[in-house]
C-alpha cells in the first residue's frame, strides 16, 4: 500500500470560539454606538 | 438554504435597527464556519481566536455605521473579511517572526544578559584578587614569565627577547609557574570558580 507523506491535519474537533470571547463581542457590540453629526460619524464606547 | 439567507438578511436590518440579539444569533449560527476557517489557515488556536474576535469588531463597526450594503450575503462577506485579516496576519508575521516558545527551541537559550549580577562580579572580583595573590607567591622569574604572557599578551619570543633567556627557559619557567599555582590551590583548598 502507498504510504502517504503528506501532514496530517491536526484534529479539527470543537472548533468553535470560547465563550467569552462571544461575550466580549456582544458586549462591544452593546457599549459601541455611532453617532451621526451632519455627514460625519463618530464611535463611542460607552462601558 | 434560501430560508436561512432571508433569516441572515432580517437579523442583519434587526440588528442595524438596535436589535442586539439579532447580533448573538448570527455569531451562533455562523461561528463554526467563521472559527474553522481561519483555524485551516493558521492551525493555532489563540490566533484563531484572536482573528475571530477581529472580525467580528469589523463586522460590528461596519453595521453599527449604516455601511454594510450586501444584504443576503452575509455569510460570505464576513468569510472575505476573515480572509483579509487571516492575509494581514500573515503579512505582519513575515515582517517580524513570532517565537512561540512551544517546541523544543528556546529563544531565551540564545538570548541571555552577559552583563554579570550583582554576586556574580563580587565573585569575580574575589577570584580574581586570590588569582593575583597566588601569582605573588611564585619565584620571581617565574612571576615576570606568566604576568607578560598572561597579563601583558606578549608572545613567548617577546617574553625571551624582554628577559634575555631562551623561549625554551621561557617556556619552562611558564609551565613551572602553571604547575606551582595549581599546588597551592590543592593545598589551601582555593576554589577559583564563579
Amino acid at each position: 500500500m502507498a504510504k502517504l507523506y503528506s501532514k496530517p491535519n491536526p484534529k479539527n474537533d470543537n472548533l468553535t470560539p470560547k465563550d467569552e470571547t462571544i461575550k466580549r463581542l456582544l458586549d462591544y457590540s452593546k457599549a459601541l454606538s455611532v453617532i451621526n453629526y451632519n455627514k460625519l460619524k463618530f464611535e463611542a464606547l460607552l462601558n | 438554504m434560501r430560508n436561512e439567507l432571508i433569516q441572515d438578511a432580517a437579523l442583519v436590518s434587526n440588528y442595524i435597527r438596535g436589535d442586539e440579539n439579532a447580533l448573538a444569533v448570527l455569531i451562533e449560527r455562523h461561528k463554526q464556519k467563521i472559527y474553522s476557517f481561519i483555524y485551516s489557515k493558521v492551525y493555532d488556536k489563540d490566533i484563531t481566536e484572536d482573528i475571530f474576535q477581529d472580525t467580528f469588531i469589523k463586522v460590528i463597526r461596519t453595521l453599527k455605521r449604516g455601511k454594510y450594503n450586501e444584504e443576503g450575503k452575509f455569510l460570505p462577506w464576513v468569510m472575505r473579511i476573515a480572509h483579509n485579516l487571516v492575509i494581514d496576519h500573515f503579512r505582519k508575521n513575515s515582517r517580524m517572526p513570532k517565537f512561540d516558545n512551544a517546541g523544543e527551541f528556546s529563544i531565551f537559550s540564545v538570548l541571555s544578559d552577559n552583563s554579570l549580577n550583582a554576586e556574580k562580579s563580587i565573585i569575580k572580583e574575589q577570584v580574581e584578587s586570590d588569582v593575583r595573590r597566588i601569582i605573588e607567591e611564585l619565584p620571581e622569574d617565574q612571576k615576570q614569565v606568566l604576568l607578560m604572557r598572561m597579563y601583558q599578551d606578549m608572545s613567548f619570543k617577546e617574553i625571551s627577547e624582554r628577559t634575555g633567556v631562551s623561549i625554551n627557559t621561557a617556556l619552562g619557567r611558564m609551565r613551572y609557574a602553571l604547575i606551582n599555582m595549581r599546588k597551592v590551590i590543592e593545598q589551601n583548598n582555593i576554589i577559583l570558580t564563579n
